[in-house]
């Protein structure tokens, strides 16, 4: 088992809600990172999850910037350390929204140049700052204060998109896993260029789940099939071992999604939606991991 | 050295005197020219700067931001369009306190598509925190673009500097240009809440509205320091180089009964209206405003005022005649002209002087209004 340091950066005093994936999340990329470490944060719960100033619950410098900006102010902080000499890390720490919908040209501005960062989306799949809208990372079917009715489209692939500007490392991770996600982090940066790591995480008010189920939940997301986990490293993909046990013997999907407020009353042809995008999504990383793609 | 250059060539060579460590731009007609030659810079080795070639202007910003944060130098250019598509995040630098250079070819907004040169881009920006200052010539754009630097970095300020000069007219205008070695004009950076992963601090968390008003109302005690800070940078700048502008530069103004006010290439425009004026016996002068923020304290008591607007707040008025009435308290003949490229002579401009009407509007060109 990989060692994980005693030290902190997220101190007790956040004002996130219980049982909160996102701090859960920063809490070991922080522990991965280490202090020579500037946290780039777009509008999300993590604005919040910080505290009021001058207070504030972490302990390396945090930039909080405009929404859509994190990726571009991440560019410019990046090129200014190295032009310093210096090898800080610069990662950004972003939502779904701030990710996959209005931070989207700015992130692919970013990776098209290369910049030497780490960026980290948590998804907990909609707009939880502003109380659980729906973004385009909102999986089909799932309610939000903006789809009362479920979401009529499906989850945006974002990891496909970042795919395509060929990124040093692309990972996913997920709440429930914090050693492998503290190790994707850790060989994140130790390389240079572009690094994307998108987190899956469950949230209880959004999701409407109790707040002791966050890991409970990550599990099922991951055993279930609907979030895969998964490193991409040179054009190489590898299935990390809980998504390959999955692949082989999958937990139904229903038990993953009775179990959310978010799913009530979901309709099968959702339900189908939501498998076959899983098998599509499966199927292809397998057949990239083989080689054969 | 004596050469000759574009206005925006004029703003890229006293950048490339001031070594921004990061440069971050998109590009857009007429301000191209800045970051062409910029990139030329940096391609040749001339300027080591890390320039950043980002894919739109809220981006640019944003990445001045993110490098001016480490206490790095840092310079954009825009216009226009990119200049309203990078509002938030003009926002944030000013609210950020970090000292960005901007040249801001002045341009005017869609619809339709229009290159020409206007003041509402910029001024859509005046009440974002950073200084603005108007030019009127290739080396005056030159100067003062030196200048912003050592302003907007100052302990006393640490606000961003807006350089805005008019697109074509000056910013594809050929003239002379003495450029200068500016030594310790200005002198290295030193941000004082640069980040610093040795002692962590939150930038930019919530704020409550005691904390949020306090930092408004530093930025405005900021703004107001900048008035002695950029008189100063003048006055050293004069001595050093020999050449100086004033917050407003007057023409044949002493003795003048009647005076025209301007910004930008309608200010020196101006002035030959004012020497022709002058030799039909009429006593004119003119004055041409170069600071927008921080606004002038001008006391133009006993004369007549006309105010020449490239620029126009819909349902209020000419932005610089109404700020001018609410300062120095003067009813002027406002004249709205320019717009969008529109021509404006010195013939015009003493048309303007000769038919005022104290206290009304006018809109140049336009049939019957009032
Ligand atoms: C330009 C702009 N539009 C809208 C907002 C309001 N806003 C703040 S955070 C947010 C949603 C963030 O969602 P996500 O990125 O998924 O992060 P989460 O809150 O879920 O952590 C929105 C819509 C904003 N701050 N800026
Ligand atoms: S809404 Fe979800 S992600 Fe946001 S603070 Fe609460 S638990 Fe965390
Ligand atoms: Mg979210």
């Amino acid at each position: 088992m990989t060692e994980i340091p005693k030290e902190e950066y997220i101190l007790k005093c956040t004002s996130a809600c219980a049982g909160c994936p996102s701090s859960l999340i920063l809490r070991y990329v922080l522990k991965a990172a280490g202090p020579d470490t500037v946290l780039v944060v777009p509008a999300c719960c993590t604005s919040v999850i910080q505290g009021i100033y001058p207070n504030t619950a972490l302990n390396v410098p945090v930039y909080n910037v405009a929404f859509a900006a994190a990726a571009a102010c991440a560019s410019g902080m990046s090129e200014a350390f190295r032009k310093a000499g210096k090898k800080t890390s610069v990662i950004v720490y972003a939502g779904d929204g701030g990710t996959v919908d209005i931070g989207i040209q700015a992130l692919s501005g970013a990776f098209e140049r290369e910049t030497d960062f780490l960026y980290i989306c948590y998804d907990n799949e909609a707009y939880g700052n502003t109380g659980m809208q729906r973004s385009g990372s909102t999986p089909v079917g799932a309610r939000t204060t903006t789809t009362p009715g479920g979401k009529t489209h499906a989850k945006k692939d974002i990891d496909a998109i970042v795919a395509a500007h060929n990124p040093s490392y692309l990972a996913t991770a997920c709440a429930a896993y914090p050693q492998d996600l503290f190790k994707k982090v850790g060989k994140a940066l130790s390389l240079r260029g572009s690094k994307f790591i998108h987190v899956l995480a469950p949230c209880p008010p959004g999701w409407r789940f109790s707040s002791e189920m966050t890991v409970e939940m990550g599990k099922l997301a991951v055993k279930s099939g609907i979030w895969i986990l998964y490193e991409r490293e040179s054009g190489k993909v590898t299935i990390n071992g809980p998504s390959k046990a999955a692949m082989i013997k999958p937990v139904p999907l229903e038990d993953y999604l009775s179990g959310q407020g978010r799913f009530k009353g979901i309709s099968q042809k959702a339900i189908d939606a939501l498998k076959s995008q899983a098998e599509q999504r499966a199927k292809h990383l397998q057949k990239e991991a083989e080689g054969i793609c | 050295m004596l050469t000759i250059a574009t206005g925006n060539k004029a703003v890229a060579a006293a950048v490339k005197e001031v070594r921004p460590e990061v440069i971050a731009a998109y590009p857009i007609t007429p301000q191209t020219e800045i970051v062409e030659q910029i990139a030329e810079y940096v391609t040749s080795g001339e300027l080591d700067s890390r320039y950043i070639p980002v894919e739109s202007e809220h981006s640019a910003m944003a990445a001045c931001i993110g490098a001016s944060i480490t206490g790095a130098r840092t310079f954009t250019a825009t216009s226009s369009h990119g200049l309203a598509y990078m509002h938030e995040m003009v926002n944030w630098a000013a609210g950020a306190r970090l000292p960005i250079v901007m040249a801001n070819v002045n341009r005017a907004l869609g619809p339709g598509w229009n290159v020409w040169a206007e003041h509402t881009d910029s001024f859509q920006e005046r009440d974002t925190g950073w200084l603005q200052v108007y030019v009127s010539t290739v080396q005056e754009a030159y100067d003062t673009a030196l200048m912003a630097f050592r302003i907007a970095e100052h302990k006393d300020v640490l606000l961003p500097v807006m350089v805005n000069l008019d697109g074509f007219v000056l910013s594809h205008s050929m003239q002379s240009l003495e450029t200068v070695t500016p030594g310790d004009f200005v002198p290295p950076l030193h941000l004082p809440h640069a980040i610093d992963v040795t002692n962590p601090a939150g930038y930019g968390t919530l704020t409550g509205p005691d904390e949020h008003f306090k930092f408004r109302w530093e930025i405005e005690q900021a703004m107001r320091k900048s008035v002695r800070v950029i008189a100063d940078t003048e006055r050293d700048f004069a001595e050093r180089f020999g050449r100086q502008y004033g917050v407003a530069e007057e023409y044949r103004y002493e003795d003048a009964d009647v005076v025209v006010i301007a910004m930008g290439t309608l200010g020196k425009e101006a002035e030959v209206a004012v020497d022709l004026l002058r030799n039909e016996g009429v006593k004119a002068g003119s004055l041409r405003v170069r600071w927008l923020r921080p606004f002038p304290e001008l006391d133009l008591s006993g004369r007549d005022i006309v105010v020449i607007d490239r620029d126009y707040s819909f349902g209020f008025g000419g932005v610089l005649a109404h700020s001018l009435m609410a300062k120095s308290r003067i009813e002027p003949y406002s004249v709205i002209a320019g717009l969008g490229g529109q021509e404006v002579t010195f013939d015009d401009i003493a048309g303007f002087v000769r038919d005022r009407t104290p206290g009304s509007e006018t809109w140049f060109g336009v049939k019957g209004n009032v």
